[in-house]
């Protein structure tokens, strides 16, 4: 797949605070060159809330709005209104960790959602609270390691793209930093819908959380898709379809074991090797459950 | 004189009125009782096009206020309304409103907090805004709800200002209770108001900037100092701006509190809200009786008018200052203002401190008399529930 010509324009500074290898920093470097810069971004507090650099300095080349946790999706949603009454056309885009989406954010993010707000929501998932020191949230995958779940995390990650699915909102989607060109096509897409909220579930390795050298986010990433663990896809008006390399993973034998994908990281460093079987048999199922909603939507 | 037409209102459709008159962009809210009939008379605004504003009907305080704090920093007039828990909901929010210096407008139909549940009145609500920044005004009746919201507009979009107010008034005693109130309609209240956009937005995409972000120490210091600067010169704006709407209305609140026969009073009864009509009653009652006491009514309570009401109180013996807030462990909030400001200025008024009101209890002018009379025999104690 040849990357295509992204504007040359950068809207992330050099000077940023974002760690070495930082999986959020080089998505929102491409989201912000897909969108840009009639762009407002919302964040709420997260890892991007210290990217950004300190005041009265900023490393982005567009308007931020910080705000507090749970408020990310609903000053959004009162930004784009204004910004409509003001006749300012502009995307309003809500950038916001997994603990800002699915635990804290959740019910402002279903508002917004319900409300059928035009903006850009985009849980950039790290899956556990990062910037406070790798707490599990939510989002932490079965298993994993984090300094609140010292022995793996008990609980399944949620499936909050679901969740955004069952709002009916225009457009859910995933997206992935190894995978550029389908991270521009996406959210070129999801800007031009205007009649309601555009949901983006990002994957965001995060190599001191992860437990990883930094030299191997872009790996990571893409053995995640390649593993199937993470699947690109998009359910546009309520239609699935996968994205990018995912559309050819739906044979186990195209997926590679995903072994190779936990056994890069520290944080699944106690893993048995049952629980990795554990784990493989729940992508596997994932993956059966993609087939079947594939073949019930034909 | 403007202001001629003249409507039977409640408290809260004063508050709409208010609202659809200061012209707003951007409305959200969440319902409560008793504030519900604000929302849903500017809905009603909005639905036949007498206010062209969106509403944006969120599913929560914590997300009203947030949405708020969008829609102002980009540059819209803004409004919302809640009430008790409503309001300890959207708290967070609150100090990032005034913290972000936006120009917000917020109506708070005070309640009681439960638990128990109650729905009457009582300002324990307002007072947890005390040391938010933003500017607190009271009213004690439906004229001074639509007067005081719009005078915040003038006060917090002005360009030394820029901080988000608050008008408090009394739950069903004033939310629900219909008065003649004189309305300018929005034509007039566009001569009083600062014009539309006259304020410049925190955030454009002109020019990217960055609206709350990481502060060191130094800077967080300079930005909270500067903060208390402009809340410093909000005295001065608000006489300003009440000196150009009496003018205009022949409604004077310049004075930022009304004293009831106070010419010669050696006793001032304090307090705010619906209650202190009866303070005026119980005043004549005294007066009767050749007690020459008399009654201040705040509208402004914060900032804490110091100088101006050093004026009303420094020939003053005795302060009678009354909360209608249950309090725990210290005198009322009144009761501490009046303290720090006798004791600021070397007066040695002595301030007899009390609690009334509670949960929406009555309090008739016979009360008020008695605290005046309790206060006059000296038993020592900080704070006397009424009750």
């Amino acid at each position: 797949m040849s990357h295509r010509m992204f504007p040359k324009e950068e809207y992330i500074l050099k000077g940023h605070a974002a760690c070495p290898g930082c999986g959020a920093t080089l998505l929102l470097r491409h989201v912000l060159k897909a969108l840009g810069p009639n762009t407002y971004l919302v964040i709420p507090a997260c890892c991007t809330s210290v990217i950004a650099g300190p005041h009265p300095r900023s490393a982005f080349k567009v308007p931020v709005l910080h705000i507090a946790f749970a408020a990310s999706a609903a000053a959004a949603s009162g930004m784009i209104e204004a910004l409509d009454k003001l006749g300012k056309p502009a995307n309003v885009v809500v950038w916001a960790g997994d603990g800002g989406t699915v635990d804290i954010g959740i019910q402002a993010l279903s508002g917004a959602a319900e409300r059928g707000h035009n903006i850009i929501y985009i849980c950039y998932d790290n899956e556990a609270y990062m910037n406070t020191g790798i707490q599990k949230s939510g989002s932490t995958p079965y298993k994993a390691w984090t300094t609140t779940t010292p022995t793996g995390n008990v609980s399944f990650k949620k499936d909050v793209p679901s969740i955004m699915v069952s709002h009916r909102v225009p457009i859910v989607a995933t997206i992935n930093p190894a995978y550029p060109n389908d991270i521009y096509e996406k959210l070129r897409k999801a800007q031009g819908i205007k009649d309601g909220l555009k949901y983006i579930h990002a994957f965001s390795p995060c190599p001191p959380g992860w437990r990883y050298d930094s030299s191997l986010t872009v790996k990571i990433a893409r053995l995640a898709v390649e593993t199937g663990i993470w699947v690109l896809y998009e359910v546009d008006h309520g239609k699935f379809r996968l994205t990018g390399p995912s559309k050819n993973l739906l044979d186990k034998d195209k997926r590679k074991p995903v072994k190779e994908y936990l056994k890069l990281q520290g944080r699944f460093a106690h893993l048995r090797e049952e629980d990795i079987e554990e784990i493989q048999r729940l992508v596997d199922a994932q993956w059966e459950s993609i087939a079947k909603l594939l073949k019930e939507q034909e | 004189m403007a202001g001629k037409e003249r409507l039977l209102l409640t408290g809260n459709y004063a508050a709409a009125y208010a609202a659809r008159d200061a012209d707003v962009d951007v409305v959200s809210a969440y319902p409560i009782t008793p504030q519900t009939t604000v929302i849903e008379k500017i809905a009603d605004f909005i639905a036949s096009g007498e206010l062209n504003a969106k509403f944006v009907r969120v599913e929560s305080e914590h997300s009203a206020m947030a949405a708020l704090i969008g829609a102002s920093s980009v540059g819209a007039r803004t409004f919302t309304a809640t009430s008790a828990h409503g309001l300890l909901y959207m708290y967070e929010v609150v100090w990032w409103a005034s913290g972000a210096r936006l120009p917000i407008v917020m109506g708070l139909v005070t309640r009681a907090l439960g638990p128990p549940w109650s729905i009457w009145s009582e300002h324990a609500d307002f007072y947890t805004m005390r040391d938010s920044g933003w500017n607190l005004f009271f009213a004690s009746n439906a004229q001074e709800v639509y007067d005081l919201l719009l005078i915040s507009y003038g006060v917090s979009e002005n360009q030394e200002v820029i901080l988000p107010s608050c008008v408090g008034w009394d739950a069903f005693e004033v939310s629900h209770t219909y008065e003649p109130v004189s309305v300018l309609g929005r034509e007039e209240a566009s001569r009083f108001l600062p014009p539309k956009g006259s304020f410049k937005p925190s955030l454009s995409s002109e020019e990217p900037g960055s609206l709350g972000n990481l502060a060191y120490p130094p800077e967080y210091l300079d930005i909270r100092h500067t903060m208390r600067q402009a809340s410093d010169k909000v005295l001065g704006v608000f006489r300003e701006a009440a000196v150009r709407y009496a003018k205009l209305t022949g409604r004077d609140y310049s004075g930022m509190y009304e004293c009831y026969r106070c010419e010669d009073a050696d006793t001032i009864i304090v307090g705010m809200g619906s209650i202190m009509g009866e303070a005026y009653r119980a005043v004549d009652n005294l007066r009767d009786e050749d007690m020459k006491v008399g009654a201040l009514k705040l509208w402004v309570y914060r900032p804490f008018p110091y100088e101006e009401l050093y004026k009303a109180v420094q020939n003053v013996d005795t302060i009678v200052t009354v909360s209608r807030s249950s309090v725990f462990g210290s005198m009322s909030p009144i009761g501490l203002d009046f303290a720090s400001l006798i004791a600021s200025r070397g007066l040695d008024a002595k301030i007899a401190d009390y609690v009334a009101g509670v949960g929406g209890m009555d309090v008739y002018a016979e009360d008020f008399v008695g605290m005046v009379k309790d206060a006059h025999k000296n038993t020592g104690r900080n704070v006397w529930w009424v009750r």
